[in-house]
């Protein structure tokens, strides 16, 4: 046995020698780079007031306690506001997002080069707009209330699910489609009968997950003006009322975990 | 006239590479003919031309009596409906259930609100529970696709092509993706169905043995040209040689015809 195998070489390399020292030299660069970045960052902090940061954070939660339970009195209502600026905000924006995701998978959109590229900057310009910006932008033209931040959210979602769909579109079974496209079925009746069966499951999980994020989004619409739970974060920062600002920590968390949890199911549910 | 002509079929993927180059081909009313060859002969794209999923580069398709590759959008969808087509890896909705993956086969006969509202005429429904009990499926109706074997859902595919009421089928590998019994159970059917509607069928399949078994024309395909068209019996290994290049056939055959004759007497 011996003599068969000492015929070949028992030493093997994952990279050559040349690989392994390029290799060396950019994690050093990568290194080196970060430590000086971080000089750089931190030249403005006053390290005076880190060292201090222990301190200051003990005596914020301590003028948190006791909690003051009955705010929940008049925490209810903004709260119900929130969830149902971040319901109906996702459905608006799940509703619009459909259609732009069809016109911007590179498979099903009627013009490569006018209409794609049309979706995809729509797509763009939602996502890179924060929702908390939407809606200073929208207190101003509508005014504060619900309905700034139910469009708000439901710009920010557009983008988010028509980009995941549109990816979804375009990795669906191509074959399917010629089966139904040999039949031959219309186009509408494609998208019908080959396309929208494949990227049901993505699109609702898609959609669910965006509520979820919406639900912690809306939290803070309020300290701009667009309702719900954070014009009363606000309100109870200005006045230094610790006591406040923790029962509408507890309650933003508690509603976050139930958002979680029924999104997890109803995912489950329906795929 | 022949039912199906082929004439100089080309097709040019890439700038020097010709997947099928002047493929000229006959079928006639009732004819089942398997198209053999190694992988990437052009079997699939042959198919695939004849009712345009793949558009040809050069030549005609007539199809009784009309050339489909100058067809309209309009005009060849109308064409479609009248050839069915079974696939490889069955390209069924894998969501819908069996009924609604048969009754996709009428897709271009009745109007879009029809197919969204999953409302077809009495007579389609009636069509696809026949079909279903002839495939032996008549118990799975309202499964969904993904949850039937690999058989089963072959057997929905054949139905789905049926409900066109076709006057030609196109088979793609339809047993490639199945183990050798339900192979042949699934090749034995789809000859049956042609026999019994005198439909005629092109056959893609890799199996020399199977197509020998079931299929009584044979054209071989290699490197985008028809190099031999006649009987599964003239198969020789010479024949053989030709399609698919240096090999020892002669076990080949000889395993095949013994297992020809095994089906027959099982039969």
């Amino acid at each position: 046995m011996s003599d068969t195998t000492s015929n070949y070489s028992d030493s093997w390399d994952r990279r050559s020698r040349a690989e392994r020292l390029i290799r060396w030299v950019l994690w050093l660069v990568f290194v080196a780079v970060f430590i000086q970045s971080w000089r750089i960052m931190n030249e403005d902090t006053l390290w005076f007031f880190v060292e201090d940061a222990p301190r200051q954070f003990a005596d914020i939660s301590s003028r948190m306690w006791p909690i003051r339970w009955s705010y929940m009195d008049q925490l209810w209502k903004p709260l119900w506001d929130t969830i149902n600026i971040a319901t109906l905000g996702t459905a608006l924006g799940v509703v619009i997002a459909l259609p732009i995701a069809f016109l911007a998978a590179s498979n099903t959109t009627p013009n490569a080069y006018i209409v794609r590229p049309i979706a995809l900057f729509i797509i763009a310009a939602s996502r890179s707009i924060n929702s908390l910006i939407w809606a200073l932008l929208l207190v101003m033209v509508l005014g504060p209330g619900l309905l700034a931040g139910i469009i708000a959210i439901a710009l920010r979602s557009i983008g988010f699910v028509a980009k995941l769909t549109y990816e979804g579109i375009e990795e669906i079974n191509k074959t399917q489609v010629a089966a139904v496209t040999a039949t031959g079925a219309s186009s509408v009746q494609v998208l019908d009968y080959a396309i929208i069966p494949q990227i049901l499951p993505n699109f609702v999980s898609t959609a669910i997950f965006r509520w979820d994020i919406n639900i912690r989004e809306s939290t803070v619409l309020g300290m701009v003006g667009a309702g719900g739970i954070g014009l009363q974060l606000d309100a109870s920062l200005a006045t230094l009322a610790w006591p406040q600002v923790a029962l509408i920590f507890i309650a933003i968390l508690g509603t976050v975990v139930v958002s979680e949890s029924i999104s997890a199911r109803v995912r489950k549910a329906l795929i | 006239m022949s039912m199906l002509e082929l004439r100089a079929v080309t097709k040019q993927y890439t700038a020097n590479d010709l997947a099928l180059n002047n493929v000229t081909l006959n079928i006639e009313g009732g004819e089942v003919v398997g198209l053999i060859g190694p992988s990437g002969a052009g079997k699939s794209t042959l198919i695939r031309c004849i009712n345009r999923l793949t558009e040809p580069t050069k030549g005609s398709v007539t199809f009784q009596g009309r050339d489909l590759v100058g067809l309209s959008r309009r005009e060849l969808r109308k064409a479609r409906t009248s050839i069915g087509m079974i696939f490889q890896e069955y390209a069924l909705i894998e969501r819908l259930t069996v009924m609604e993956n048969v009754l996709s086969g009428r897709l271009g006969y009745v109007p879009f609100w029809r197919s969204f509202l999953r409302k077809y005429p009495p007579q389609d429904v009636q069509r696809a529970y026949a079909l279903l009990d002839r495939v032996g499926l008549l118990d799975h109706v309202n499964k969904r696709a993904d949850a039937l074997s690999g058989g089963q859902r072959q057997r929905v595919g054949i139905a789905r092509a049926l409900a066109q009421e076709p006057d030609l089928l196109l088979i793609d590998e339809p047993t490639a993706a199945l183990d050798p019994r339900t192979a042949r159970q699934i090749m034995r059917l789809i000859s049956e169905i042609c026999e019994e509607r005198s439909l005629p069928a092109i056959i893609n399949i890799h199996d020399v043995n199977l197509a020998r078994q079931f299929v009584k024309r044979i054209v071989g395909l290699r490197h985008g040209e028809v190099v031999f068209d006649g009987l599964a019996s003239e198969l020789t290994p010479a024949v053989l040689t030709e399609i698919y290049g240096e090999e020892d056939w002669s076990k080949t055959i000889q395993k095949g015809g013994e297992e020809a004759d095994a089906e027959n007497e099982a039969a």
